[in-house]
């Protein structure tokens, strides 16, 4: 069929071709999130499952989510106290380090976090109960996978990324407080009284509700890849790979969304 | 129950424009034993999972305890995995769950029994395939293949089913182990009065574990008769498989 067009045509071949490919992609994704979608909230709900997950997904993301948090709340208040003390607005570093925290980088880091730690990780795991038959045994034992396997890791992604961007909220703040401290001369009561002062809690909620959204995108980009795995381990690579790169990208594009919607709404 | 308890009718199913069955038919009566033989890429594999319904055929029909099965019957399909089991070429234990876990995962997650009645049945299980109470709280990758095989048996076994399905048992086992396998398949299967579907290409195996043996070439089925009549068969392509020969009408898979 390609040889019957013209070759100044070939690049419309090209691009047509691709674009339906992106297409099918994506319709394929859409109908995987809306199927994992409605085993998470129909029964029957594999509760024990779904706590197993918490604490793989959620507790286990604890140290390297705070970690993150506190260098980059420190390395936040330095960069608003250099820029700051061009206008003469040094005061402003505890106002802007917990805006800054709470509402992006807090939610969005905590996701790439997770993408690169948990996305990975859900991936390489089905991708290998893939290829190893795990996913038909399921089958011929009457377990729908998408009951089994991916709504307890949607849920477990959707609640614990809250609760973890909440925590990396309060690190992130004190790695702010103890940089302001230590080396910018602030007094550590007049950095607490203006942080309180000046956060709000939409500001909170919403990078909270960024977050559950993040972690839903985070499993479900796991689950997609994992269980479109082909090909022994080099297929389990792949699927590991476009996991996290896929999890990272809808992060930064829904973020823009969110952010965008949030600033119309007031929150 | 019916006479024949599952039959494949005229199943088709192609993967772009390779046709791996090309109207394939096989029935299998209540407490039968039937093994399909064939090279590597034949098809075999994907007959079972057409069969179990992990795999849509473009093409035909299947029948279970005279009732016909189609893809998107989850009602009736659902029925049929009630009644059967399946040992895996590899096992497929699940290997985040402890053995005793992955024998009772049907008993644990479909029935009303408690956990420490399914832990119970599970070791009694074990047994069966020769595995002590010890094993039960191993994880999969502590057991060798030939064990991990036994746990898969032990699985396939568990509910009793009426029919059970081998995806190649011996596949990567050493001969003694393999063995041992086949004898206790036979064992199990004769003790449950099952009727079972093997797909393989070891001949001792074949002749150990089936009453008949059908041959699979160019998606269907070619030959067809008793486990003993199966070194003189009169078919070229039959007797070219069974004595292992390169010559013959049969293309070496290269």
């Amino acid at each position: 069929m390609g040889a019957d067009i013209p070759i100044f045509l070939k690049p419309f071949q090209w691009v047509g071709a691709a674009t339906l490919s992106i297409l099918q992609e994506a319709g394929r994704l859409a109908a995987f999130a809306g199927r994992v979608k409605i085993a998470a909230i129909t029964p029957p709900l594999y509760v024990m499952e779904i706590l197993r997950q918490i604490i793989r997904i959620g507790y286990f993301s604890l140290p390297v989510v705070g970690l993150t948090a506190i260098f980059t709340g420190a390395a936040l208040a330095l960069n608003i106290y250099v820029g700051g003390s061009r206008f003469n607005a040094e005061q402003f570093v505890p106002n802007i380090v917990v805006l800054g925290i709470t509402r992006e980088l807090g939610p969005v880091l905590a996701a790439l976090m997770l993408a690169g730690r948990v996305s990975a990780g859900i991936a390489a795991e089905i991708g290998t109960m893939k290829v190893t038959e795990q996913i038909d045994a399921l089958h011929t034992l009457s377990t729908d996978p998408f009951r089994y396997l991916y709504a307890p890791r949607f849920w477990a992604a959707v609640l614990s990324l809250p609760i973890l961007v909440f925590i990396a909220d309060i690190i992130g703040v004190y790695g702010g407080y103890l940089v302001s401290t230590g080396t910018l001369d602030f007094s550590g009561s007049l950095y607490i009284r203006n942080t309180m002062n000046y956060v709000t809690s939409s500001d909170i909620a919403g990078g909270m509700i960024k977050a559950a959204i993040f972690g839903g995108i985070v499993a479900l980009m796991g689950c997609y890849h994992g269980s479109n795995s082909r090909g022994g381990a080099s297929g389990v690579g792949r699927a590991a790979t476009l996991a996290v790169v896929s999890s990272a990208v809808l992060i930064f594009f829904s973020n823009f969304l969110l952010t965008t919607l949030f600033a119309r709404i007031g929150l | 129950m019916t006479d024949i308890l599952l039959q494949l009718k005229d199943v088709h199913k192609a993967f772009g424009p390779k046709h791996v069955l090309n109207g394939f038919d096989i029935d299998v009566a209540p407490g039968k034993s039937l093994v399909i033989i064939g090279g590597s890429g034949t098809g075999k594999s994907v007959s079972l999972k057409c069969a179990l319904g992990l795999m849509a055929p473009d093409k035909g029909e299947i029948f279970f305890d005279g009732k016909k099965l189609t893809h998107n019957d989850r009602a009736a399909r659902e029925a049929m995995l009630k009644r059967t089991g399946m040992l895996f070429q590899g096992a497929a234990l699940f290997d985040s769950l402890p053995i005793w876990k992955n024998v009772a995962f049907r008993l644990l997650h479909h029935s009303k029994m408690s956990g420490s009645d399914a832990k119970d049945l599970a070791i009694q299980t074990l047994q069966k395939v020769r595995l002590s109470a010890e094993v039960a709280d191993l994880y999969p990758s502590e057991l060798s293949g030939g064990m991990q095989k036994r746990v898969g048996l032990a699985r396939a076994i568990a509910t009793e089913p009426d029919l059970i399905f081998f995806d190649e048992p011996t596949t990567g086992l050493d001969p003694i182990t393999a063995d041992a396998i086949n004898d206790l398949i036979v064992e199990q299967v004769k003790g449950l009065g099952a009727a079972s579907v093997s797909i393989t290409h070891d001949m001792p195996s074949a002749r150990k574990i089936g009453d008949e043996i059908a041959m699979l070439f160019d998606g269907k089925i070619i030959w067809r008769g008793p486990a003993d009549s199966v070194d003189d068969s009169g078919n070229a392509y039959v007797d070219q498989f069974v004595h292992g020969r390169a010559d013959g009408p049969i293309q070496p898979a290269m």
